[in-house]
């Protein structure tokens, strides 16, 4: 029965569907030696980190979601590799490393692709990559991605980011003026797809509860919007963040989420996770 | 923590090569105003429905040619302004380290008018064989053909020519791509050729991809049919791109004897046209059909000394936005159908990079590389790149339209960028000696041209810059090494020799060039070629002329131009 499809694998179809398209229409990758580079950490890296610390070899579905995404969304200074197999090993050993009360924080390659660009911007740049601008290969990809985010119950995170997002497009458009098309294009865009489909709901690092959820990607649009205003008012401080509003808007708010929900659980009587 | 650090280390090698002092050897000293030379660009104004971002569609315009109107064996310079009532600039070289403005009474200056458009770059070549260069003017309009009269003059003969076209285009090159001894044209087209930039009928005129867009201007190939008339043969021999070209230049890439196209091209992939005999071209697939980048100019340089013609195009790169890179594809056409794209470092990254041209700027046997950067200078403390990143990842139906554009304002865009000056070090790799070599504007570069202006044996750097002055680099110090200049003339080629492709053996290597049909970002350098040879003697020199015939020459004296004619 398709309802009994662990939800990562609905997520695995994805996103090599995501691959498939964009390399054979728009050699998205940039090179195979890139998925080779970042597939392969990533996998050993989950081998070897959940052998030696949890003493069995992980499922690999996740590491799998994980190098794919970090492929596609890096987009380092030409002809450089270390950016790949760097943040294949820092997404994978986030995992082990920052986590609380046995679950981490972040999502893998929310965490990587969000401190290189931080910390690394001489070198590395996100998605430079638009998959050809082309509405057939978006919708598809939009299509397929809705109708999986609802088999993996997800659906309610997706639309109630796309929700806030054109919401609060509207405000920064009343506030910023110019065109209105031009708030709302960001989110037409393969980035977004990504970030949609593959990060903003990830079950294993978005909160407990279905109302929680929809309240922290709530916050995570606004915290995204105030760094696009940032961007428009041109505020020198925050020229890191307006690079990449909303992986950077994710990975400053899903942490702190996460943690929280972790300890309020953990405060109940019952200790259990109201997981819906 | 430890993870932070190694990111930290990593990119801080991002810059690449270090400077050694002690290779510095390039010696450049900035002497426009000093030689007479006191061109300023001027962009175009547009219609006020795409008022918000003119400083973005109208940066482009600022174009150098090196010419030789009267065959006096010194070079002399032609630039372009791109502004209605603004004059195009001929500067005739007076021998003594001096230029003069004479393109009004040349009747070159007037070209940029309401109506009949501005001009946007320039090609020179004897089209009609009758021993004087011509000119031909790429523009934002119709194009036009002025015919050297050989006294001084030049008489307008586009409408005579069949070449009365409304164009968007940025370039354009010389080829004979028949090899019948006539020089024919190929124009690139940028904007789409219905849209007249003061007259808007629509404001649906840019690209609907930044990737692979189609949607672009369409190049057209013109036959020379002899007697002063060309023939638009585009459709027939297959090379009407519609990719939004910005630059194009000719060579034989593959060996098979016959001129090859290739184009850089905004927004899209660039294209190898391989020439089958004159007949038709192909487009070849060479490893070029998926990168796509933001193809600025293309330049043809023997990088390392193989006989073969690799490519430079460059790219844009801009920190936490965009890595597109430079493209160095190194030539494997013969073995491996293909190019290799070596560009890392220094190389790759130069910012938002516009013309580049090869040379021996130290007469070391190296061909080095000098890339003009920087888009838009404004606002120093306002940026267009976010407002700009909202759009870039949208549907290409978005951002097709102009009015979707968000508005630039006053920001920059990539702006108060440097020049690179690319030193090449053979198998160590090219360094970036631009500081140390003198050369430091932070204009918006646009054309890059070389030529041994002065006549002393070394190569000197001219940068057209967009609204703002020209820049003549005066080579030093630098040229210590043995050189040979070549002068072609050809007689069952062309007379421009353009296409002539020659080989120099020196030391245990051997170095190609082709002469210049046009090349860069709306360039063109001085059709006399110049080997450096370091310390090396010429040994012998292969030259296959535009028509096929193969000439071998042994002995020439080292440290002067000699000028060839075809034999008979």
């Amino acid at each position: 029965m398709a309802s009994a499809i662990d939800p990562r694998y609905l997520i695995v179809f994805l996103i090599t569907l995501v691959l498939v398209l964009g390399e054979a229409r728009y050699g998205i990758l940039g090179g195979y030696d890139r998925l080779a580079t970042t597939l392969g950490i990533c996998l050993i890296t989950e081998i070897a980190l959940s052998w030696w610390i949890r003493g069995r070899v992980a499922n690999l579905a996740s590491a799998y979601i994980t190098g794919i995404s970090l492929a596609l969304l890096t987009k380092p200074q030409a002809n450089i590799l270390w950016p790949f197999a760097l943040g294949a090993f820092l997404a994978i050993a986030s995992k082990y490393v920052l986590t609380y009360r046995g679950r981490h924080l972040w999502n893998p390659s929310n965490f990587a692709i969000a401190l290189m660009v931080l910390v690394a911007s001489d070198s590395v740049a996100i998605l430079s990559h638009q998959w050809g601008n082309d509405l057939r290969i978006n919708l598809i990809i939009w299509t397929f991605g809705l109708v999986i985010a609802w088999r993996a119950k997800v659906l309610h995170v997706t639309l109630a980011y796309v929700a806030c997002f054109i919401v609060l497009a509207l405000i920064r458009n009343a506030i910023v003026g110019g065109p209105l098309l031009a708030e709302l294009a960001p989110i037409t865009g393969p980035m977004y797809q990504l970030f949609v489909f593959f990060m903003v709901t990830d079950p294993r690092t978005t909160v407990s509860t279905r109302r929680g959820r929809i309240i922290v990607v709530a916050i995570v649009a606004l915290v995204e919007a105030l760094m696009r205003l940032a961007g428009d008012f041109q505020l020198p401080l925050l020229r890191p963040f307006y690079v990449s509003p909303p992986i950077l808007a994710l990975a400053l708010v899903g942490p702190i989420a996460m943690w929280w929900d972790l300890w309020r659980t953990a405060r109940r009587p019952d200790g259990q996770t109201a997981r819906t | 923590m430890a993870a932070v650090v190694a990111v930290v280390i990593l990119n801080g090698r991002a810059g690449g090569s270090a400077v050694p002092s002690a290779a510095a050897s390039i010696r450049l000293h900035e002497v426009a105003s000093a030689t007479g030379i006191d061109f300023v660009h001027q962009s175009p104004t547009l219609d006020p429905k795409v008022q918000h971002i003119a400083p973005h569609i109208a940066a482009l315009g600022a174009c150098v040619s090196v010419t030789d109107i009267n065959n006096d064996n010194w070079p002399d310079l032609y630039f372009t302004s791109s502004r209605f009532g603004a004059a195009n600039a001929l500067y005739l070289n007076q021998k003594d380290g001096t230029f003069r403005n004479v393109a009004g009474q040349a009747g070159v200056a007037a070209l940029n008018r309401a109506g009949e458009g501005v001009s946007m770059g320039a090609v020179w070549g004897d089209y009609d064989n009758d021993g004087f260069e011509d000119l031909f003017v790429s523009k934002w309009g119709y194009q036009q053909l002025l015919r050297n009269l050989g006294n001084g003059t030049f008489a307008d003969v586009t409408a005579a020519a069949g070449l009365r076209r409304w164009m968007n285009s940025n370039g354009a090159v010389w080829l004979d791509f028949d090899r019948d001894g006539l020089l024919d044209l190929y124009v690139t087209g940028y904007f789409r050729s219905d849209i007249d930039f003061w007259n808007l009928r629509s404001t649906r005129i840019m690209q609907h991809s930044w990737e692979f867009a189609t949607n672009g201007g369409k190049n057209l190939l013109f036959k020379n049919l002899g007697l002063g008339r060309f023939q638009d043969v585009t459709d027939s021999l297959g090379v009407g791109s519609t990719r939004w070209t910005l630059a194009a230049a000719s060579a034989d890439f593959n060996d098979d004897g016959w001129p090859d196209l290739y184009l850089a091209n905004d927004y899209g992939p660039e294209e190898l046209y391989l020439n089958k005999e004159g007949r038709r071209f192909e487009l070849a697939r060479a490893g070029l059909q998926d990168d796509s980048k933001s193809g600025m100019a293309v330049t043809i340089g023997d990088v390392y000394n193989r006989g073969r013609h690799d490519v430079f195009v460059t790219n844009i790169s801009e920190k936490g936005f965009l890595f597109q890179g430079n493209n160095l594809r190194v030539n494997f056409l013969k073995e491996l159908d293909r190019f290799d794209e070596i560009a890392s470092g220094v190389v790759a990254d130069a910012g938002w990079a516009w013309g580049a041209q090869f040379g021996d700027l130290n007469n070391d046997g190296l061909l080095d590389l000098v890339v003009a950067n920087g888009f838009i200078s404004a606002d120093s403390t306002r940026s267009y790149w976010y407002a700009m990143s909202k759009i870039a990842g949208a549907q290409g139906n978005i951002f097709e339209d102009a009015r979707n554009w968000p508005a630039i304002g006053k920001a920059s865009l990539s702006g108060f960028e440097r020049s690179r000056v690319l030193m090449n070090r053979g198998a160590d790799g090219f360094v970036d000696v631009a500081e140390e070599s003198g050369v430091t504007d932070r204009l918006d570069g646009r054309a890059v041209a070389m030529a041994d202006l002065f006549n002393r044996g070394a190569l000197d750097v001219i940068i057209a810059n967009e609204n703002a002055r020209a820049l003549i680099y005066r080579n030093a110090d630098s040229a210590r090494g043995h050189w040979i200049g070549l002068k072609l003339v050809g007689s069952r080629s062309n007379r421009s020799a353009i296409g002539a492709d020659v080989t120099v053996e020196f030391g245990n290597v051997r170095q190609r060039q082709v002469v210049d049909g046009g090349s860069g970002f709306c360039s063109q350098n001085d059709r006399r070629l110049h080997f450096g040879l370091g310390m090396a003697r010429p040994g012998r020199v292969l030259i296959r002329w535009p028509s096929g015939r193969e000439q071998t020459l042994e002995g020439l004296k080292v440290d002067e131009l000699h000028v060839i004619t075809e034999p008979a």
